[in-house]
Formats: structure tokens, sequence, C-alpha cells
């Protein structure tokens, strides 16, 4: 299955979610997308819109960086 | 113009044609658009500045007057600042400075506000006043329209007057 990347860590506020949005809507449902992103607005925001809009979000993982990785399902 | 009735809606109008109030309608509308609202811009007046083809300088128009105040107002690339303009330099320090803290640009937000599909509709009324055509605005406006046809559009959004 195809699988995504898309790092987010540079973004803010409303990029962080319009990157995600605007990536998802070019990929194909069933394929999965992984971002990596920083805790704070993008952790709280980027999980939500996605759920809000039917996707799934089938892990949310720190990383040793004080990041965060979403695995999202389209 | 017909919406899905199921989509919560926003709608901003684009009155004031201020580089960041420009910035500000852009960062609701593409945040609103990412997050599954249905959003409308309503670009009036001072506004109608940011949707000219020509970024720049040019006497748009027929008349005289319509000229004068076409080239003297310009287009997306000399939107003032709302404060501290200091003849146009001040824009440009601050586009500087949003790339410098990964804050994105006004053509960044455009850009997204685009690829989300933000409706981008233009004031007939100000258009006549200041002698723009279609013709002479961005391919992206999907309609002109005058205040009737907004207010009926918006009727179950949120307005959001900039």
């Amino acid at each position: 299955m195809m699988k995504h990347f898309l790092d987010i860590t540079r973004e803010t506020c409303p990029m962080t979610f319009v990157k995600v949005k605007l990536k998802l809507a070019r990929m194909d449902t069933g394929e999965q997308l992984e971002v990596l992103l920083n805790p704070g607005e993008p952790l709280e925001n980027v999980p939500r819109s996605c759920e809000e809009q039917g996707y799934k979000v089938l892990s949310n993982e720190p990383t040793d960086d004080n990041k965060h990785l979403l695995l999202i399902e389209k | 113009m017909t919406l899905p009735a199921d989509k919560k809606k926003i709608s901003i109008v684009c009155f004031s044609g201020d580089f960041d109030k420009m910035v500000a309608a852009f960062t609701i509308a593409t945040g609103a658009a990412a997050t599954n609202r249905e959003v409308t811009l309503f670009f009036t007046f001072w506004g109608l500045n940011a949707l000219k083809k020509k970024k720049g300088r040019i006497a748009t128009g027929k008349s005289l007057m319509a000229k004068a105040f076409n080239f003297l107002m310009g287009g997306m690339n000399n939107l003032p600042l709302s404060r501290l303009n200091f003849l146009g330099a001040s824009p440009k320090l601050m586009t500087m400075m949003m790339k410098k803290h990964n804050v994105a640009t006004l053509p960044e937000l455009v850009e997204a506000a685009h690829a989300l599909g933000v409706r981008i509709v233009a004031c007939e009324m100000a258009m006549h006043i200041l002698e723009v055509d279609r013709s002479d605005m961005i391919e992206e406006v999907q309609d002109v329209a005058g205040v009737a046809t907004f207010l009926n559009d918006s009727e179950d959004a949120h307005i959001i007057f900039i």
C-alpha cells in the first residue's frame, strides 16, 4: 500500500492543517499518510480536523526529539 | 451559486484592501476551508485590488478618474499596511519577517485558498465604480455578484467583515 509522508514541523497555523488537508486531497482512499508534527497547536488541531473530515487517525506516537508522528488513513 | 447545505459556512467580506487585513482574511479562509467549511470571500471596494490580474500599478478603466484611482491603488503587490506603511516599504519588510518565522506569506495563503476551493466573488458595484472588468481580474474569480446574492448565499453562514 502507498504510504505518504509529510513534515509540518516548520509550518505554523494555518499551514499545518492546510498542508495536511491538501496532501490528503491528492491521495486515494485507503492510502496512508505519516505526518511529523510539533506538540501544541498542530498536535491539537491536525488529528481533530482529520477525524472531523472522516479520515482515520491510526496512531499518534511521540518521537525521541519531542515531536509527534501521526498515521492517518484516507 | 448553490452549496451543500450540511456544511458549516463562513463568508468573509474583504473590504479594506490593506495588506495585513488581507493576510487575516486569507488566514481565516484557508484555516476554515481546511477544517471542512464552505468559505466565500467577497471582495468589494479597496479589496478589489487584490483580485486584479496585473499585480502592479496599471491604469485600468476607461475614464481618467478610474485610471488615476486604479493606478494609485495598484494591485496585490501594492496593498498597503494599515499602520506604519512607510510609502509601501512595510509590507515587504513584513513579508520578510513572516518568512523568517515560517509564517505563510500572502501569496502562499492565496495559493492555498485557491487549492482548497475557497470561492472568490467580486462585488459588481465596486467593479462598476472603479471600472474594473472581469477580464481585468484573476481567473479564480468564480462570480460577480451584488449584495442581495451575497446575503442570500450567506444566510446560514458566519459573516466576517475585514
